[in-house]
């Protein structure tokens, strides 16, 4: 089906529009409706993507500005498509969860329309411009709607990521007057003998790494991120964790792998040395914190550290590891991504309901949640134990294969980053123990327990973590053939 | 495959489903819950019977099916169940006792307001322990595992508005955690060796002659890796402290854990992937990693046997009891005589479970007093509790003839004597059975002889729904002797796949007599210290132990468990928590404070430039302003618009050329 791609970022772009001209009241249901519409769109596009078949599918082609080697190209392979879909699915859960001012509205939906693009395009020029529209409204949005200090946390968060970016499209520029193309597929071809010569080869790895890492985060490139959740308003937390943290990960297998191959494996002790301190000096970063946003927040850095050991150890991984090595932590990376985004995005929400109800989110403010609001805690619990790692449920699946195929690779790096699974379920054991647990609290004796509304989020969402943790085979069919076929590349 | 066989997975799946199904009902259908949960145990018992019988057929019988779970790049990850006689006896074992155990928890949970969501527990925890039975792939086990920590975490935690127990709760599972990463690292490694985490897969499993071929050196560490799970579990030294707090949980969820789950799934853990542990063994010599099992293994029961010595909660003696009795287990494995391991674990299972079931029902009587200092005489106002209870009591300490914990013990003393190695366990082995022979006389002398104390003085026999259970146990604790002797070794066979000979002659063996000895020095030494405990003696106060009067510095190092808490507490996790307070630390002032300078450097260049800009290039183009607009003000006030002015001007200019004309001609 033609076209399927553009509507996806389209129609969130033409209803932000729309938004900002009609009355405040209709801002709502027309980000709903067009998340009905994104929704039914990528789910068209899951269908008719043929799971079994290499290489992009779904590609419009079409020429921009030839001069400087700009296309307009997009399309999906299984990788895509499944950003696709956890952004179909996160977006409108952020919407559910929070109801935001018109303006609030507008700029979640041009960031929703840019995370399509990123994911979709195929051209570094297009990809590029996406990937810095999604940029501009998570800061205007953290810097006004955001808590007690939105503008320190809205400035650094800006700053870092911008002076990535800026390193970033230096290197590209680079790279295209040595090579003369923008194209992501001729530019991997290319890299597998050595992208470009002498010194400049690293100052251009230097310029993309840093963009992603800062993107990410990768430790220690991730002060800005503790910020910033804690400071955006729920909805943005929920979207800069669930998908927006996926950008960088993506960047790296789209970009930094591929057209780097011999120079990440140069350096790649350091780097598997970097996701080993996101893993585990993020986890231990949690366990200190006493605001529960901030908690979640360096969480998601540990588990964002999963999929950057991943995906380092298959590029460190030696020409004669086993397929299978290599194949479950892409596997698990992928996984990983997908289930961390809702996982990650929930935990979120219930901090929001908490904080909703309460009027703050230090950890010691609750206390005996269970006697009041036992649907509130069960709920939660389940994405809590869900994000440690508890067999059964989504996180599992992921944390498995990464760790299978890392294993494989590199053992000792990854016989260190079980720390980072064991402390993670310390951090999570002590914040149920001090929310749930114990006499209940005066301030909290008045909370109201899950209302109906909520259910109706709640509900779809741990139903796919038990869905996933249980029979996982429909999400690993969306990318399965793409794991086979870069394995082959990055080997 | 017959029916039964080929359904085996169901006797896990009906106890989870119906744990979903009871958890979404309201709070107060309550009879629907405990009559679902139970009729989900008997489903489950049927099911198991159904199968055990199956595996009567032919000696050494297994039925295996193996399926694909998910596929992932290009491989299949497969997983599967399996029905073998390890596998049946635990199945008949835990649903028997289990279902003992949710009969019990109707009267003794009578009162508590989430008696629905009691249930609904405690039916996901039997099934999540059936699945670790049944499961024929160490990774779908290693799922079953967790669940199983996941049931002990909600059911210790049972009452969690009171503090302790939700306490209690976090610290086994954190425990318990330790040792799953260990756990899950030795499964990483034996995935990554043999290709296969698959038990039995036609020849090609782990533990199968192909598999285990390809594992060479690494086997050792593979093995003790996994061993660390088990430690976890089955509260072995040195993660054994997670397992005496658990006693805050409500008493039939004690009895659970400590009989028929938990702690027995780190037994047989173990058992299970016993080829990785001995692959070492050659011509009889141990395997590293069976040495390290044994002296585990020996170190916690004798630890666990000399702790529970100076323990006053009726609880906690028990507690400390099942740690001992692992530790014993785990001997028994560690030495080779897996069967005579698996044999206590089920014989032990039945009386352990009985001895918390009575301990429940005792401390239902006391109006939920727990410390055994303050009973005393129930022997007349709880007969059936205090008969079953001495049942329970002997064949823990391991009377000989009657009782099956007797034989069992025998054989492990046996299987002891005989390692190779070392003599020392054997020795070690034999103090412990004496110091369990003492306190557990110690403790139901406290409980049950004397005469009613604080706490006792009006207690009743407990309900016919909690005494039935009782009954049920301590007769099963009895009759399991029938297949456990060495005249007509059935169980022993069953296990191992050798027939079994009936031959009378040789019940009566050498080992029976040490037993005898041991056990009777055992309980005469604690009816001579402890006979007129809890009464005044001539010069010890009532409420003063015995043996606390006679040694107060070695009582009090026991009654504080060695102040191994303690230590962990100024230690382990002192420094985790170090650690965790600088990681949040460093992130805050250096590695921010790296980002803020790095900004503040720019920030500098910025006032930098700025400063150029104004006082350098803009003080000039700004002097070379001002002088302009100078020259233009003067310039401006010359074009003043006056005729009168001009033409002044004019004429002045005509007189000076004038006057240059007549000068210069």
């Amino acid at each position: 089906m033609a076209g399927l791609i553009t509507a996806l970022f389209l129609v969130p772009l033409l209803g932000a529009l729309f938004v900002g001209v009609v009355p405040k009241n209709y801002a709502r249901g027309i980000a709903l409706g067009c998340n009905a519409i994104t929704a039914i769109v990528a789910l068209t596009a899951w269908r008719s993507f043929d799971p079994g078949a290499a290489g992009l599918q779904m590609i419009e082609r079409h020429v921009w500005i030839p001069a400087i080697g700009a296309e307009y190209l997009v399309g999906v392979d299984g990788l895509s498509l499944l950003l696709v879909l956890l952004t179909s699915l996160v977006i409108p859960f952020a919407f559910f969860a929070q109801r935001m001012e018109r303006g609030a509205t507008a700029l979640m939906l041009v960031m929703q329309s840019a995370l399509y693009g990123t994911f979709t395009s195929q051209n570094f020029v297009l990809w590029f411009l996406f990937y810095e529209m999604s940029l501009v409204p998570a800061f205007l949005l953290i810097k006004i709607w955001g808590g007690e200090n939105r503008d320190r946390a809205a400035t650094k968060f800006f700053l870092y990521t911008f002076l990535g970016s800026v390193a970033m499209l230096l290197a590209f520029l680079g790279i295209y007057f040595v090579r003369g193309t923008f194209d992501f597929a001729a530019l991997a071809a290319l890299g597998k003998n050595g992208l470009l010569t002498g010194k400049f080869v690293w100052l251009a790895f230097a310029g993309i790494f840093l963009g992603l890492a800062v993107k990410v985060p990768l430790f220690p490139f991730h002060t800005w991120l503790p910020d910033a959740y804690e400071n955006a308003p729920t909805g943005v937390s929920m979207v800069l964790t669930g998908v927006l943290s996926k950008m960088g990960v993506y960047g790296f297998v789209r970009l930094l792998l591929p057209l780097f191959p011999n120079e990440i494996k140069i350096l790649s002790p350091w780097l598997l040395g970097l996701a080993v301190c996101s893993i585990v000096f993020a986890s231990l970063a949690a366990w200190a914190q006493s605001d529960l946003k901030r908690m979640v927040a360096y969480l998601s850095v540990n588990h964002l550290g999963y999929c950057m050991l991943g995906l380092f150890a298959v590029s460190a991984s030696p020409i004669v590891a086993a397929r299978i090595d290599t194949h479950a932590a892409l596997s698990g990376v992928f996984m990983q991504i997908f289930n961390h985004g809702v996982t990650a995005a929930a935990l979120f929400y219930y901090v929001g309901l908490l904080e909703q109800r309460r009027g703050l989110r230090g950890i010691n403010d609750f206390g005996g949640l269970m006697q009041r609001t036992p649907l509130l805690c069960g709920w939660m619990s389940v994405a809590m134990f869900s994000s440690l790692g508890l067999p059964g449920l989504n996180g599992f699946i992921g944390e498995f294969l990464i760790f299978k195929g890392s294993f494989a690779i590199t053992a000792s790096f990854t016989a260190v980053a079980v720390i980072g699974l064991l402390v993670t379920a310390i951090v999570f054991m002590r914040a149920m123990q001090a929310l749930f647990s114990g006499p209940l609290v005066e301030s909290c004796s008045a909370f109201p327990d899950l209302l109906r509304s909520e259910k109706l989020v709640v509900v779809p969402v741990t139903l796919l973590m038990f869905a996933i943790g249980i029979a996982p085979q429909f999400i690993f069919n969306v990318f399965n053939t793409t794991v086979v076929q870069m394995a082959r590349l990055f080997a | 495959m017959s029916w039964p066989v080929a359904n085996v997975w169901l006797i896990p799946a009906i106890p989870i489903a119906i744990s979903l199904v009871i958890l979404s009902l309201a709070k107060s259908r309550r009879q629907s819950a405990a009559g679902l949960a139970i009729i989900g145990q008997v489903v489950a018992l049927a099911l198991s019977i159904a199968g055990f019988l199956e595996t009567l057929q032919t000696p050494s019988f297994r039925a295996v099916q193996n399926f694909t779970w998910f596929t992932f790049g290009e491989t299949a990850l497969r997983i599967g169940w399996v029905l073998d006689p390890l596998a049946a006896a635990m199945l008949v074992m835990i649903a028997l006792v289990g279902l003992c155990i949710f009969i019990f928890s109707i009267g003794y949970m009578a009162d508590d307001k989430n008696f629905t969501r009691f249930f609904a527990y405690l039916s996901f925890f039997s099934g999540a322990m059936l699945g670790v039975v049944i499961a024929n792939s160490l990774l779908l086990l290693f799922v079953f595992w967790e669940l199983v920590g996941l049931a002990s975490y909600l059911l210790i935690g049972f009452w969690i508005e009171r503090p302790r127990a939700a306490a209690a709760a976090k610290k086994a599972f954190i425990t318990t955690r330790i040792g799953d990463m260990g756990f899950f690292l030795g499964m990483l490694w034996l995935y990554h060796s043999s290709g296969t985490l698959l038990f039995y897969d036609d020849g090609n499993g782990c533990l199968e002659s192909v598999g285990l071929a390809m594992l060479g050196a690494s086997a050792t560490f593979i093995a003790l890796l996994i061993f660390c799970g088990a430690i976890g579990k089955s509260g072995q030294f040195p993660l054994h402290v997670w397992l005496p707090d658990a006693m805050e949980g409500p008493t039939p969820v004690s009895a659970l854990i400590h009989a028929a789950t938990m702690v027995a799934a780190g037994v047989f853990l173990v058992a299970r992937v016993y080829p990785l542990f001995s692959l070492g063994t050659i011509n009889g010599v141990t395997s590293s990693s069976l040495t390290v099992v044994v002296w585990i293994g020996v170190t916690t029961a004798l630890m666990a046997a000399l702790i529970a010595i100076a323990q006053a909660d009726i609880k906690r003696i028990l507690a400390y009891s099942t740690v001992s009795q692992l530790g014993l287990m785990m001997v028994s494995l560690g030495v080779g005589g897996v069967a005579a391991g698996i044999m206590h674990l089920l014989a032990h299972g039945f009386f352990k479970a009985l001895l918390f079931l009575g301990a429940g029902s005792v401390i239902h009587g006391c109006h939920h007093e727990q410390d055994i200092r303050k009973m005393g005489g129930l022997r007349r106002l709880m007969p059936v509790t205090f008969l079953t209870y001495a049942v329970g009591m002997m064949a823990l300490s391991g009377v000989p003839l009657f009782f099956s914990g007797g034989w069992t013990k025998e054989e492990i003393l046996h299987a002891t004597a005989h390692w190779p190695k070392s003599h020392v366990p054997y020795y070690l082995v034999l103090a412990g059975v004496i110091l369990t022979a003492l306190y557990m006389t110690r403790q139901v002398i406290y409980v049950f002889f004397g005469s009613p104390r604080a706490a006792s003085a009006h207690a009743r026999e407990s309900p016919r729904v909690m005494t039935t259970p009782l009954i049920a146990l301590a007769l099963c604790a009895i009759f399991f002797s029938v297949v456990l002797t060495p005249g007509w070794p059935w169980l022993h066979g069953y296990l191992t796949g050798e027939p079994a000979q009936f031959d009378i002659k040789r019940s009566i063996q050498p080992m029976l007599f040490v037993s005898l000895v041991l056990v009777a020095a055992g309980i005469g030494l604690g009816v001579l210290v402890y006979g007129r405990a809890g009464m005044p003696d001539r010069r010890r106060p009532a409420e003063v132990d015995p043996f606390e009067y006679a040694q107060p510095a070695l009582f009090h190092f026991l009654e504080n468990k060695m102040w191994i808490d303690e230590l962990y507490g100024r230690t382990v996790i002192a420094f985790s928590w170090m650690s965790a307070r600088l990681s949040d630390w460093m992130d805050r002032y250096f590695w921010d404070g790296l980002v803020r300078a790095f900004g503040r450097l720019g920030q500098l260049f910025g006032i930098f430039t700025t400063n150029v800009d104004e006082l350098g290039i803009n003080a000039g183009v700004d002097e070379t302003m001002t002088g302009t607009r100078g020259l233009g003000r003067v310039m401006s006030s010359w074009h003043s618009g006056q005729i009168q002015t001009y033409l002044g001007v004019i004429a002045i200019g005509m007189l000076a050329l004038l006057l240059l004309y007549a000068w210069l001609v």
